[in-house]
């Protein structure tokens, strides 16, 4: 259970970048939130595993604060959030398996990591974690050589191997094609239906996010404008609040085209 | 799902080429350790030696700043003269070497073995034979740069001719210019800016490198090494070494803006 | 067309030009007038003739002598140092590359002191550096060895201080969001990154290292630079000849296999 109190985040510039959110997320849920760009989807999500600090207010895991978490605390809270990014964060040199094996690091000592003495249980789980997203046999292969859809699979085989209660995915599917983005929507909804992990997707595409969340939190100007079941996510209800219809993939699609004729 | 199925899994490479490099590496030191007869225990014997040394270098003489001045200068003179020549006597080289210019490969291969050649010789060594000819003195210093950048700028400069738009070279050929305009009006203008960051950046390594020849008798400051040195006079040795290093710096941040701007 | 409407050369660029015309021409009114212009020794000419016909008539004896101290333990000699000097500026700089990368550190004068300590060693000469050392661990390749390994880890900081500037940050971040202490992001995200463009750098300072390595041997500090100083100053231009060709040879070949090493690694 994730539980935002009161969180509000100003940037050292002065941007508002989350002004005074008060949500929970129940465990098992497939939250995605939404909202034009700049929006605070990101500062949202970073919040979370605290890779951007908030300026007040108290974010609790699970009945922990993870805001008052200093050290080795703290790793250990985010030891157990898996996150995903847009670019992927592979380390593209080195192999799949060493970067699904990375996701395991937290739990040991870094004498013992940094020799590659990982126990066997920690390869098995990455192998299965390979075999979940469907690419094990890429195991021994250099990330650099993957296909963009396939290094995100490989960064959610990272995040299940660090066996997360909670995954965070920050945009994951932005820089894919239609095809792939389907691939990793669905690896990351049998995930969460399967495993029964906590899943919180920020998301620019509406029609994406009505296909795969239980539930939708549309955000603006860093305020939450928008909390309810898919159902009530209506392109008219999502009208009124933005002043505009927000945009769905196939916009996107025939947009692009458009300008590529334009040009 | 827990239990892998162990057929479908990919083979882990072998790892015996990393090994054997490891291996190889580690032998190649110990090798050099025993024949250079470096051993740790030589070094911590040698400790006592090292801060007797640093302090009696510390404070350094300043008294005796107005009797290196003068070869300070001319330090900075078989700079400038040594890189000039060397500026001038690669032009030809850099033409003569550049596949683009040189049609023929029996020019521009045997050019370039000659400047490789010349690329092999330490400046010291150059200065040291140059001393043996010509007698001790700055003359065979200046000699021993002029060849050494020679080396450095022509290299350099063959390097940027090869790389230019070949457009110009094909409409100067289009308007039917002889060899020495087709050079003056396509080639020039295009890497006149390169040759001369080139000439700057060779001569910041001259400043460094006329600093030391007079180790061996070629002129210029490092003839106050022995001296000193000769006579444990280290608190002399450090003078002469501030001195040069602020000198150095200063050239080299005078040159780098030049070169900035130049580029 | 009246020349009325013709546009006239920017009268700045003529006036930046000629003050640089100027100056140059000071620079060297002042470097010429302090070199000496009495003519060279009169046995210059005969002395030429001499290194010459010595270099085209080496002394192949001198490449292998039973007894020792010849051509191929000289040249071996300057191999080990260059090797040996290059590998511990190499694992020394490590740190000092991270100190003087921009963005290791939140404060950006952190950095700057760590660069300008790197090109403070990079500009203490390293024949200086052997001198002094040749006073603590005293005459011999040790002190080649010591001189290298202090005076290199300039350039290879600066060089490698540079690779980790170039680094995706990205997989840090990932790293840290698992729950990674700090030397665990340096080893799986970082290291990997940089590893290709520090070998590189070395290989490219164990080329530069040879060099220097040979001329050692001038002041004292080990190498092929020793017999060749004696032997120049026994005016013994056979011998000369010899081992200059060995060094040619010697460094030729490194050159080869390095620059092949090089591109292999990117
Ligand atoms: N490091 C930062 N410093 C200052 N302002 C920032 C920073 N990161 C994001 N912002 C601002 O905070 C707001 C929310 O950004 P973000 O969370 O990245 O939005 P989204 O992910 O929805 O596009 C934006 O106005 C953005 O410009
Ligand atoms: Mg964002």
């Amino acid at each position: 259970m994730i539980e935002f109190k009161n969180v509000s985040k100003v940037y050292p510039n002065g941007t508002q970048g989350l002004k005074d959110i008060n949500v929970t997320i129940e465990k098992g849920e497939f939250v995605v939130i939404v909202g034009l760009s700049g929006a605070g989807k990101s500062t949202f999500l970073r919040s979370i595993n605290r890779l951007h600090e908030i300026t007040s207010g108290e974010i609790i895991i699970d009945g922990s604060s993870i805001t008052e978490a200093k050290g080795r605390d703290l790793r250990i809270a985010r030891r157990d959030i898996g996150m995903i990014f847009q670019s992927f964060n592979l380390v593209k040199r080195s192999t799949v398996l060493r970067n699904v094996l990375s996701g395991r690091v937290g739990y040991h000592s870094t004498l013992r990591t940094v020799l590659g003495l990982f126990p066997k249980e920690d390869v098995n789980l990455a192998f299965n974690a390979l075999e979940r997203v469907n690419i094990v046999e890429k195991a021994y292969t250099r990330s650099d050589q993957l296909s963009g859809g396939q290094q995100q699979r490989v960064s959610i085989a990272r995040a299940l191997a660090q066996e997360a209660k909670i995954i965070l995915a920050d945009e994951p599917v932005a820089s894919l094609d239609p095809l792939t983005t389907k691939q990793v929507m669905d690896n990351l909804q049998k995930i969460n239906q399967e495993l029964g992990i906590t899943t919180v997707v920020n998301l620019h595409f509406i029609d994406i996010a009505r296909q795969y969340a239980t539930r939708i939190i549309g955000l603006q100007a860093g305020e939450v404008v928008f909390d309810g079941p898919v159902e009530e996510a209506t392109d008219e209800r999502f009208s009124e609040i933005y002043g505009r219809p927000l945009e769905t993939r196939e916009d996107e699609e025939v947009g692009a085209s458009a300008n590529e004729s334009a040009e | 799902m827990n239990q892998l199925n162990e057929q479908k899994l990919p083979k882990a490479p072998s790892r015996i080429k990393h090994y054997l490099t490891f291996i190889l590496i580690l032998f190649l030191l110990w090798g050099s350790a025993y024949q250079t007869g470096s051993t740790f225990n030589e070094l911590i014997e040698g400790f006592p030696n090292m801060f007797s040394v640093l302090d009696e270098m510390i404070p350094p003489n300043w008294a005796y700043f107005d009797n290196i001045i003068q070869a300070m200068l001319d330090t900075i003179r078989m700079a400038v003269l040594g890189t000039t020549i060397g500026a001038v006597i690669a032009i030809p080289f850099a033409l003569f070497s550049a596949s683009n210019m040189m049609k023929s490969t029996w020019i521009f291969y045997p050019v370039r073995f000659i400047l490789n050649l010349v690329r092999t010789i330490p400046e010291l060594l150059l200065a040291a034979i140059f001393v043996a000819i010509f007698g001790l003195g700055p003359l065979p210093g200046i000699f021993a740069l002029g060849i050494f950048s020679t080396g450095i700028i022509a290299k350099l400069t063959y390097e940027a001719i090869e790389g230019i738009d070949k457009g110009p070279l094909e409409s100067m050929t289009a308007v039917g210019a002889n060899k020495i305009q087709w050079i003056t009006f396509s080639v020039v203008p295009q890497v006149a800016a390169y040759y001369v960051s080139y000439v700057l950046y060779s001569f910041e390594i001259n400043i460094r490198a006329a600093a030391i020849l007079g180790l061996v008798g070629a002129g210029g400051i490092g003839e106050y090494y022995d001296r000193t040195l000769g006579f444990l006079e280290y608190d002399k040795v450090s003078t002469i070494i501030i001195f040069t290093l602020v000198v150095v710096l200063i050239i080299d941040y005078i040159s780098t803006k030049l070169r900035e701007n130049l580029l | 067309m009246s020349s009325a409407t013709r546009p006239i050369k920017p009268k700045k660029k003529i006036y930046k030009r000629w003050v640089i015309y100027i100056v140059l021409a000071l620079i060297y009114v002042w470097a010429l007038s302090g070199v000496p212009v009495e003519g060279f020794k009169e046995t210059a000419g005969q002395i030429s003739k001499a290194i010459l016909s010595g270099i085209f008539s080496p002394d192949w004896d001198y490449v292998y002598l039973p007894e020792g101290e010849d051509l191929l333990r000289g040249l071996l000699d300057t191999l080990a140092i260059a090797i040996l000097g290059t590998f511990i500026s190499a694992f020394l700089c490590i740190p000092f590359a991270f100190w003087a990368a921009n963005n290791m550190s939140r404060i950006k004068a952190n950095a700057g002191i760590g660069k300008f300590f790197l090109s403070f060693v990079r500009t203490f000469p390293e024949l200086v550096m052997a001198l002094l050392f040749i006073k603590v661990v005293g005459p011999g390749s040790f002190a080649g060895v010591l001189a290298l390994g202090l005076h290199s880890i300039g350039m290879l900081g600066k060089l490698f201080s540079e690779e980790v500037e170039n680094i995706d940050l990205g997989p840090s971040e990932a790293l840290k969001a698992t729950g990674a202490r700090p030397l665990q992001i340096l080893w799986f995200a970082v290291f990997p990154q940089v590893l290709p463009g520090f070998i590189s750098y070395t290989l490219y300072r164990f080329e530069i290292n040879l060099r220097s390595a040979s001329v050692l041997g001038i002041i004292g500090a080990g190498g092929i630079g020793t017999p060749l100083i004696f032997a120049m100053q026994s005016r013994d231009w056979s011998r000369v000849g010899i081992i200059l060709l060995g060094i040619i040879v010697m460094v030729t070949i490194v050159d080869i296999i390095s620059g092949y090493l090089r591109k292999k690694i990117v």
